[in-house]
């Protein structure tokens, strides 16, 4: 078999298909660990920044042992390496009387439907003409939601699995929570959907490109660089942004925007809302019996899910893997590497806005969040369902 | 490469559906129930149906099956102990599933079209979400509504009910 007739067989469709989605998971799978264990040392770091301590600062190059004068602490970064190996080299100890299947299993659970999120997350626009979205599912919204309401199951089935008193309330409590705010995080993208008229994440990322992101209340229409230097045209262009549609439009999208992002940190067990493993009363809540790596799967599961929904945030109302002025993968292979990275950074900063709302707010108290859950976001987001059908029946052209 | 898919899901399904019968663990039960509904949904997938897949998965895995095994966590059920086999009870099930198996292969063999496979869909993607939104609100609009409200009602029977007990 020569070159020629391996290189006829990858372009047939359906082995192009095949190989491309595999090299997409596998690149972006492995980006999105990367970014995980980063906020993870980022979460250590920005909560010592915040309460004004050094944080993990001591690991590093250990020169000294090779000859060197000075050890090579690179600001802690080397925790990033050690907290992995510590926790896989721990020994993986299953208490006595635990449902043994299930307490094998609900680790896994928890860290599949993050990693099956990524699958419709447009993260970049085009690399050598190939479309940056490892599956452009026509119902895009919706599977994310499908594939995020089954990560109860893990959660549940740890405490259960656990016989133990605290796990058990904390899987009680998360699926609960989880359940509520699931509803108020489905209807509030509804508006959205109304707007772009696609539940395709990527058709949605096009809308905004044309259109300018779903949070902002006005985007000039056709800016360019080149505009900048003709005032004339900057005037026109800027004016030509200017829409009442628009405007009254940013209503209902900034409360849609407020109610997603808050359901999400429901969804992700973060604080505010970390009742199900809310130290003080619950001991651990569901992973109080785990050790070693089993533990690490429930903890990379949850800073997966974190990047999943920063991912989803990013592309509904963030404007996706798009920046102003910058062109898309279209232009070359340079542009498509950018608009990776500029979807990365996005995530990023989301990430560091999570980590920043942890360490700033104290947390509920679980009848609080399920009043909040079912008489406050669950009413408005319906609310503003109706509010967004009467602006664009009355603002339509 | 879609119909090896249905048999590999088609499997699945009634493997999972034969374990929630066997299996005496309730939690086993409830998760092989959700398994099932999941291939179900992947069945639904393969035929171009995404968005009634992708329902399949939202409604009945992730908040049924979900409520369903809440409930048999929170009541604490013990694995039911096997039974011996009644010999009246078994011949009775044998012969309803022989009677529904050869009715349903009298039905197949009735018309050669059920024997070949559904052709795939003239579009390549098809924007489902759009055609059942439109059969729903133009074509169906009156009963879905009416649904609806049925829907509406059984809710606020459910908390009169279980508010009349409070009192």
């Amino acid at each position: 078999m020569d070159i020629a007739t391996i290189l006829h067989f990858l372009t047939i469709p359906w082995v192009f298909l095949l190989w491309t989605s595999f090299l997409k998971s596998f690149i972006f799978l492995n980006l999105t660990i990367i970014v995980v264990s980063v906020t993870v040392f980022a979460e250590r770091k920005v909560s010592a920044f915040i309460q004004d301590r050094s944080g993990p600062n001591r690991v590093g190059i250990p020169l000294t042992l090779f000859g060197g004068k000075k050890d090579s602490f690179f600001w802690g970064l080397g925790q990033m390496v050690a907290d992995p190996i510590k926790l896989l080299t721990k020994e993986n100890f299953v208490p006595a009387g635990v449902n043994k299947f299930y307490f094998w299993l609900a680790p896994k659970l928890v860290m599949i439907p993050p990693i099956l999120i990524l699958a419709v997350l447009p993260f970049g626009s085009t690399l050598f003409g190939v479309s940056m979205t490892i599956s452009e599912l026509n119902v895009g919204v919706l599977y994310i939601f499908a594939i995020s309401s089954l990560s109860v199951y893990g959660i549940t089935l740890a405490g259960w699995a656990s016989n133990s008193k605290f796990p058990f309330i904390g899987g009680i409590r998360s699926s609960s929570q989880m359940i509520s705010y699931e509803l108020a995080l489905g209807l509030s993208v509804v508006p959205v959907f109304m707007i772009c008229g696609s539940l395709n994440l990527n058709e949605i990322v096009d809308w905004q490109i044309k259109n300018g992101w779903l949070v902002s209340p006005y985007w000039p229409k056709g800016f360019e660089l080149s505009t900048l230097i003709h005032p004339s045209e900057l005037v026109h262009t800027l004016i030509a942004g200017l829409s009442i549609q628009r405007f009254a439009l940013w209503i209902p999208l900034l409360i849609s925007f407020i109610i997603f992002l808050v359901a999400i940190f429901a969804e992700t067990n973060r604080l505010p809302f970390d009742l199900p493993e809310a130290e003080q009363e619950l001991v651990g809540g569901y992973h109080t019996e785990y050790a070693s790596m089993n533990f690490a799967l429930f903890f990379l599961g949850e800073y997966a899910a974190m990047f999943a929904g920063s991912g989803a945030i990013v592309s509904l109302f963030l404007g996706g893997w798009s920046c102003p002025l910058i062109p898309d993968g279209s232009h070359g292979w340079f542009w498509g590497l950018v608009n990776i990275g500029v979807f990365f950074v996005k995530v990023s900063l989301m990430l560091l806005f999570m980590i920043w709302v942890r360490w700033t707010l104290p947390r509920f108290r679980y009848d609080q969040l399920m009043k909040l859950g079912w008489l406050g976001f669950f009413p408005i987001a319906l609310a503003n369902i109706f509010l967004t059908a009467l602006i664009l029946a009355f603002t339509h052209r | 490469m879609l119909l090896s898919a249905f048999w590999f899901f088609a499997t699945l399904t009634i493997a999972f559906g034969i374990s929630v019968i066997l299996l005496r663990n309730p939690v086993s039960c409830a998760m092989s129930l959700a398994m099932c509904f999941i291939s179900l949904a992947a069945l639904f997938i393969t035929l171009d149906a995404t968005l009634i897949g992708i329902m399949q998965i939202l409604v009945y895995a992730g908040a049924v099956m979900v409520l369903f095994l809440f409930i048999i966590m929170l009541l604490d059920l013990r694995t039911e102990k096997s039974r011996r086999l009644n010999f009246g009870t078994t011949l009775g099930g044998v012969l309803v599933i022989a009677a529904f198996l050869s009715m349903l292969t009298q039905i197949v063999l009735s018309n050669p079209q059920f024997a070949q496979t559904i052709p795939t869909l003239a579009l390549p993607t098809p924007d489902n979400v759009k055609m059942i939104g439109m059969t729903l609100f133009h074509s169906y609009a009156l009963p879905f509504e009416a649904i609806g409200v049925l829907l509406l009602s059984a809710t606020v029977g459910v908390i009169v009910l279980s508010r009349r007990t409070l009192r």
